[in-house]
């Protein structure tokens, strides 16, 4: 018997350790290699760490590719979609939890029920709106269609209906206006899922390719994630320098993860238990 | 009356971006998907003509278009199952009693959902590279022969799912692991009190009390790889011979490479029904399922 679960213990967590070198091999590869000379990491047999190793791959991209602009866009893009969004969506969630008014719940699910419909099937004409309103190839092109969001809403929304009623009619009772309220009573509650749904907008602002990519053409407004697809185009022999732009692409949103790992997940189990 | 003021000027913010920014212009994509716009008429409105149900009978006579078509079924059709069996296989593997320092497996195994897809397409696209990628390499040494992953139409799908696996099964990790801890512990004792081996427990405690996760898992999977876009794109640019070609990809290279906004709609509204009915059949699996 004690033997039997030896081997089931080495196999469970054997199998995890290989899975974990499955998930963090490439990006392991991914820094090795961004410090490797040029030329170094296609010699064969494949090195796994530079022979010695250099910054000159991210001299070559900050200072030639112009990766300081794009990571800055990025910051910024992400940063204002962040804040914007976290003002439109606590205001929204927590009145369609508290507040009472004429279709309230007709609206929310109106609103739920239009996650069904992929993204994509309103960037066309969504281009069209930009072109009309001049945002296309500036920041407010990406920055303004993310100012709300359903899934965000919906998050506040779920959080917010364990305020007790009580709490907010004494406050009424008081004289207190809605909007101190807001400010005073309800925001602090809030905190948390403030703090869930901020790095969970931060990230996903921070990936997004699809939108960034056909809203801004002109170089100088590009993301991250657009200019480095770009450039993966016209350097396609340049390993290290391509790694080295992963790098700095990954680098920020994953350290950002591992610093509020738990507010984030809690956001994902959150945002899909809306079945 | 003075606390419905209020409350309006609570949701109207983000009511009015929503409805602007998604709502009309789904509408407006619907009303284009009917029409020929084009670069002549991003240039001058006045050229913009009715056309009726033209677009979507010229895609079905597209041969591209059934190409990009069966790419992405391809792509739904191996890539969610590969996908689901990793994320629950590795969600049992976290949740059992023998594993140790889970929350560095945890987090080590959910790492590469949180990267820029873009940025990590790259890094794959290195490590699958026919003579100098790691990935090769390695079959090498196993006295395997080497793979032409991206550049033999047969291989350049397998290749993105294998990517795509890895990318996001530590998404649905971490929902069927939150589903196994709610699985009362008292189930299991009852069922070894009855003398279920592990599998059958596995079997007839753990599998049907994760259905509601799963069917969860899966519309969110389904649904996610219907929108397959980036990885073609970065990796493969839709080669060799088309075979990474998906439907979003086939929609932006007629939309934003041609112009042919009306065409592309059209597209964007046959990707719209096709998630919409895989959606519904999960549902109704489900049902079927419960009421067994």
């Amino acid at each position: 018997m004690k033997g039997t679960s030896r081997t089931q213990w080495l196999l469970a967590n054997g199998v995890l350790v290989l899975l974990a070198f499955f998930a963090l091999f490439p990006l392991l590869w991914m820094l090795s290699v961004s410090f490797m000379q040029p030329g170094e990491a296609s010699s064969l047999p494949p090195p796994l760490l530079p022979r010695s190793a250099t910054l000159a791959n991210y001299h070559e991209l900050f200072e030639r590719a112009g990766m300081g602009r794009y990571l800055a866009n990025s910051l910024l893009v992400a940063t204002a979609i962040t804040f914007l969004s976290l003002v439109f969506n606590l205001a929204a969630g927590y009145a369609f939890a508290k507040l009472r008014f004429a279709g309230r719940d007709r609206i929310f699910q109106t609103m739920l029920a239009a996650l069904v419909i992929p993204a994509q099937v309103a960037m066309i004409p969504l281009f069209l709106i930009m072109k009309w309103l001049h945002l296309v190839n500036s920041y407010g092109g990406v920055i303004v269609p993310a100012m709300a969001t359903v899934f965000g809403i919906f998050l506040v929304r779920q959080y917010a209906r364990s305020i007790p009623n009580e709490l907010l009619e004494a406050a009424r009772i008081d004289g207190a206006g809605e909007w101190r309220i807001f400010a005073t009573i309800v925001l602090p509650l809030l905190k948390p899922i403030v703090v869930t749904l901020a790095i969970f907008t931060f990230l996903a602002s921070w990936n997004d390719f699809m939108w960034p990519l056909i809203v801004l053409s002109d170089q100088a407004w590009q993301t991250a994630p657009v200019a480095l697809a770009g450039l993966s185009r016209e350097h396609v022999q340049d390993n290290e320098l391509m790694m080295a732009g992963s790098v700095v692409t990954v680098l920020p949103v994953l350290l950002l993860f591992l610093a509020l790992q738990r507010h984030y997940l809690e956001g994902l189990l959150l945002g899909s238990v809306k079945g | 009356m003075k606390l419905n003021w209020a409350a309006w000027a609570f949701v109207a913010p983000a009511l009015i971006v929503i409805a602007v920014f998604f709502f009309l212009p789904v509408l407006a994509g619907f009303a284009l998907s009917f029409t020929d716009f084009d670069i002549y008429a991003l240039a001058d409105i006045d050229n913009l003509r009715f056309v009726g149900f033209a677009n979507y009978l010229e895609l079905l006579q597209t041969p591209l278009f059934w190409k990009a078509l069966g790419n992405t079924l391809y792509f739904v059709g191996v890539g969610v199952p590969l996908s689901i069996a990793a994320s629950l296989g590795a969600a049992l593997l976290l949740n059992s009693k023998l594993a140790r320092f889970r929350p560095f497996f945890r987090v080590a195994l959910f790492a590469p959902v949180v990267t820029t897809l873009v940025a990590v397409a790259i890094v794959w696209r290195y490590l699958l590279h026919t003579r100098s990628g790691l990935i090769n390499y390695g079959l090498e040494s196993l006295g395997l022969a080497p793979i032409d992953w991206l550049g033999d139409p047969r291989w350049a799908m397998p290749a993105i799912i294998l990517f795509a696996v890895w990318k996001n099964f530590g998404y649905n990790m971490i929902i069927f692991l939150a589903g196994l801890q709610s699985i009362p512990e008292e189930h299991y004792e009852a069922a070894r009190i009855d003398g279920a081996s592990s599998w059958q427990q596995l079997r007839y405690v753990t599998l049907p009390m994760l259905r509601p996760a799963l069917l969860l898992v899966a519309i969110i999977t389904v649904s996610g790889y219907f929108q397959l876009f980036a990885e073609p794109y970065v990796m493969t640019q839709g080669n060799p011979l088309q075979s990474t070609v998906s439907v979003l990809y086939f929609m932006y290279q007629e939309g934003f490479t041609w112009w042919s906004l009306g065409r592309a709609s059209a597209i964007a509204f046959l990707l719209f029904a096709l998630i919409l009915a895989a959606t519904l059949l999960l549902l109704r699996w489900n049902r079927r399922v419960e009421t067994a």
